[in-house]
């Protein structure tokens, strides 16, 4: 049976080359995994934790209210970050797919907007410090513009500076995959709707928005599952005054609480899957490369 | 041409205001870096000086910022090196439906999507539970790799989507080998994707933070090191510092374009002989 032969060869140098990848994804992400679910269950004193099987970890966090509470201001956090990444993405990646006319000029202006990408997230967040502070360029236009007297104290280190934070960095999610849904839409199609006698703002509603879903959801749970697990925006933009999920799991690694950190890990990971997996109904990734 | 509709001039208002957004705060760091000695944190400026990047040279000031450079650029060669080869050969193999291709694909885009704190505490406890010790070129690397893989992987996925079949079977009519194919005709056909992968690989490794956080040991990458300086410098010396890594990753950016355009151009002069031939 020769063909069956070959298809056999072809199967062994798939799997010889796709075996390096599966062995790191192996070892530094399926383990990491397993082992937080075990050392979830594990038990701990102040100085160290040790091999059990305890059910504390997850019954102090399911009752404790200061996580409801720290899920709800994570869940408004990830809210607000969407709603204004979707609006800012969406409209520019519009603006590059369809009001820009040659493709050089999209290439050059999409590079414009995904060049911080490639720079640091803490440079990032720490170059907001002149604009915002009490001091800062934002306070000082406002003051001379004589619409405050004093100079806001909310702007850095609030809740405010956390969600203009994420926009900030994690806005590139939501444009780069929206422009490149949006780029294989058939112009034809949008043609077809002007003859047919649609206005602008029905070509955008009837046909644009429809056809750029995949891409709306792709950046969605990009943007979800970032500022989930977030905890380092949340705690310098904030000063350290608002709480995270994420926060709460690197406080609980500095104690040492390691059984505990790996039982927060746990619930965030599964809220965070439930979500992607409600978003995974609209979308086929395969199909999005 | 037809004319400009009106709302091009309102959404074009709109992307200068988003590029505005984008750079205003790392070219307001670029300008405060300039600070004179006795400035502060923010405008107005106290006269101009180089004070704060001299200040960076002077090992007293700042801590150990240059070790953390050096390990930070050897860790991103190495990773982008590892992330080119690898996502190539996952490329190659994802071109055919194999057994569990399906589970392998999901898993990669896991790797992507998965918080990463999960993957720092995870691979920290993992070496901890063994008695291995933390470090940032062994789990810090392998944790690195489970950021800069999967966008390598994509990208890839993307090019080799696109990637017109009729030459390799050309290229195997005339005799060559699995080999010589994919040495000879895959791999320069797609050499200018493999610039992205590599750009990927080394700025996202370069940059990275939450993922290394828990799994670089006792010597700091210079993001973990930028992190420090946050919470107890409080001059424009971190305006500094910020200013010359940005540089520096708009170097790097800014070579791969151009390399990626030469490339291009090259290929176009030289890729087709079509109607140049003796007959």
């Amino acid at each position: 049976m020769p063909v069956k032969g070959l298809i056999g060869a072809a199967e062994r140098t798939s799997w010889l080359l796709v075996a390096p990848l599966v062995a790191i994804l192996a070892f530094f992400l399926l383990l990491p995994i397993a082992t937080i679910v075990m050392v979830s269950f594990w038990n701990y004193n102040e100085f160290t934790y040790f091999p059990d099987f305890v059910l504390d970890n997850y019954a102090y966090l399911l009752t404790s209210k200061v996580t409801l509470a720290t899920y709800l201001k994570t869940l408004k956090f990830m809210v607000l970050t969407w709603v204004f990444c979707t609006a800012i993405g969406f409209t520019v990646a519009y603006f590059l797919a369809f009001h820009v006319r040659t493709l050089g000029m999209q290439i050059a202006l999409f590079l414009v907007c995904t060049i911080p990408f490639w720079t640091s997230n803490i440079i990032r967040m720490i170059s907001w410090i002149p604009f915002l502070g009490r001091n800062g360029l934002a306070n000082s236009a406002l003051i001379n513009l004589g619409i405050i007297d004093q100079p806001l104290d909310w702007l850095l280190f609030s809740d405010f500076a956390v969600v203009l934070a994420f926009v900030h960095l994690y806005v590139l999610f939501m444009v780069v995959p929206v422009f490149n849904t949006m780029m294989r839409i058939d112009k034809s199609l949008i043609e077809a709707a002007r003859d047919a006698g649609a206005s602008g703002l029905q070509v955008l509603t009837n046909v644009i928005i429809p056809l750029s879903k995949p891409g709306i959801m792709i950046g969605s749970i990009f943007i979800v599952t970032l500022v989930m697990g977030d905890f380092i925006t949340v705690r310098f933009m904030s000063g350290g005054q608002s709480a995270s999920v994420g926060r709460v799991i690197s406080n609980e690694i500095a104690l040492l609480q390691y059984p505990a950190a790996a039982a927060s890990a746990v619930v965030l990971l599964a809220t965070v899957l439930l979500m992607i997996a409600v978003m995974l109904r609209f979308v086929d990734v395969r199909k999005e490369l | 041409m037809e004319p400009r509709p009106r709302s091009f001039w309102f959404l074009a208002a709109f992307f200068a205001l988003f590029v505005a957004f984008l750079y205003g705060p790392i070219v307001t760091i670029g300008i405060l870096s300039f600070q004179g000695p006795q400035g502060g944190l923010t405008f107005p400026m106290n006269g101009v000086s180089l004070h704060w990047f001299a200040d960076l040279f002077e090992r007293q000031a700042v801590g150990d910022i240059w070790g953390a450079f050096r390990r930070s650029l050897a860790l991103g060669l190495m990773v982008m090196v590892v992330t080119v080869v690898l996502s190539v050969m996952g490329g190659l193999a994802f071109r055919r439906r194999f057994l569990g291709s399906g589970a392998l694909f999901y898993l990669i885009v896991a790797s992507l999507i998965i918080p990463s704190i999960l993957v720092s505490l995870g691979v920290g406890l993992i070496f901890n539970i063994l008695g291995w010790t933390v470090h940032w070129a062994s789990s810090g690397f392998g944790a690195q790799l489970t950021w800069t893989l999967p966008f390598g992987l994509l990208i890839m996925f993307a090019v080799f989507n696109r990637f017109n079949k009729a030459y390799e079977e050309a290229a195997r009519d005339l005799g060559a080998s699995a080999w010589q194919t994919v040495r000879f005709i895959v791999l320069p056909i797609i050499g200018p994707s493999l610039i992205g992968v590599a750009l990927f690989g080394f700025t996202l490794s370069y940059d990275e933070f939450a993922r290394t956080l828990l799994a670089a040991g006792s010597y700091n990458t210079l993001p973990l090191e930028i992190f420090g300086m946050t919470t107890n410098v409080t001059s424009p010396v971190l305006y500094a510092l910020g200013t010359l890594t940005t540089l520096f990753s708009f170097v790097i950016i800014g070579s791969c374009i151009v390399l990626a355009v030469v490339l291009r151009r090259r290929r176009a002069k030289l890729g087709s002989d079509a109607g140049k031939g003796m007959v």
